[in-house]
């Protein structure tokens, strides 16, 4: 099967090949090697890599993932649009489990401390803020190294249950692992019907969807059914949720997943 | 780069699967920006995209996809394993031989 190169001057040519990543080759190692075959004439020596170009975020996810095991944490990375209602689930959440799960989050935002002081006083064990702006710009996302340094300021070993509170987008935080045992998002009904097939990403990578504010839904022209078979359509597997974090409704069922038990 | 051992790199080579959020052109312009005030500029970069394809598991169909839906595209079941779509390697680089 072949492929379109794009060259960095913007030229495209396309290429056959049959050892083609479809066919799950393995070139071997190749590092530091090189393959010569092919390039005598121009003067320039070939060095397959073959790395993922994430390999040093997932090196990083992996520690975490090794200190959340030594702590007995289970870590859920938590995604959504702006306002589809992350904390607010999230403070409904800390209510219900109260003080039979020890939960701590981890709040991810570009700028502000808005998030954490909403749930301050809420039932959390520990809180820890992420701001990915360090002092301009800002990142769209949490990676590894942000989470790293986001969980050297909890005390894992007092908690049962880590809630990464992503930065609010449907794109970027689907691409980067943190570490974490498992991923969902919270989707509102107010976001229309057809947003699994414009991020698809983000839709895919997740195990559950928490269909949130479901109480909206008769003032609303949101048509349910087409929202999930979209979803459906990019992700057959994924469990959905119907919550409302208003009402409370659907939150035993979101508790439930999110400590690992059902 | 640990890679390159001194010498000169030509070129850059990557993969990136169409499900990948990753836009050439953006990708492009981040390169040329990042690079040029290094000792990689000038140093192309060739992006290989390789397009998004599953495998049916009821009908052992294989289908390249043209949007990010996993459907079999003989029997249209949901039921696909992907066999590619979402690399995101470093594949090679090139460098320059140095006289000895």
């Amino acid at each position: 099967m072949g492929r379109v190169h794009l060259q960095a001057d913007g030229t495209e040519h396309y290429h056959d090949h049959d050892d083609d990543a479809v066919h799950g080759h393995d070139h071997g190692t190749g590092r530091d090697v090189g393959d010569h075959t092919g390039y005598a004439d121009t003067g320039t020596v070939r060095v397959e890599i073959l790395e993922n170009l994430l390999s040093e975020n997932d090196r990083v996810a992996d520690a975490n993932r090794d200190a959340f095991a030594r702590a007995g944490v289970r870590a859920v990375n938590l995604m959504s649009s702006p306002g589809a209602g992350k904390t607010t689930l999230l403070k409904r959440t800390l209510g219900a489990l109260g003080c039979a799960v020890r939960i701590g989050v981890l709040e991810g935002d570009i700028a502000t401390t808005l998030d954490a002081d909403e749930l301050e006083g809420a039932g959390a064990t520990a809180i820890a803020v992420v701001n990915t702006s360090a002092g301009f710009g800002g990142e769209c996302h949490l990676d590894a190294v942000m989470v790293r340094s986001g969980i050297s300021r909890l005390p894992l070993n007092e908690l049962d249950l880590l809630v990464i509170e992503n930065v609010g987008n449907l794109v970027c935080p689907a691409e980067f692992r943190v570490g974490e045992h498992a991923k969902a998002m919270v989707y509102a009904v107010t976001e229309g019907e057809e947003k699994p097939l414009k991020y698809p990403v983000m839709f895919r990578a997740v195990e559950v969807v928490v269909v949130n504010k479901i109480d909206l839904l008769p003032h609303l022209d949101f048509d349910l059914d087409r929202f999930l078979s979209n979803l459906r359509s990019v992700n057959p597997a994924a469990r959905v949720i119907q919550a409302s974090a208003r009402t409370g409704e659907g939150v035993d069922e979101w508790c439930g997943w999110l400590c690992g038990s059902a | 780069m640990k890679h390159a051992d001194g010498r000169p790199v030509t070129q850059v080579t990557v993969r990136i699967g169409h499900l990948r959020q990753v836009v050439p052109d953006a990708l492009r312009f981040g390169w040329e920006l990042l690079t040029e005030p290094t000792d990689l500029k000038g140093c192309a970069l060739v992006i290989e995209q390789v397009p998004a394809t599953v495998e049916c598991l009821e009908c052992r169909a294989v289908t390249a996809l043209d949007m990010p839906i996993l459907t079999c595209g003989t029997c249209g079941s949901f039921e696909v394993t992907l066999l590619s779509g979402e690399e995101f390697l470093l594949v090679s680089i090139e460098l320059a031989e140095v006289e000895a």
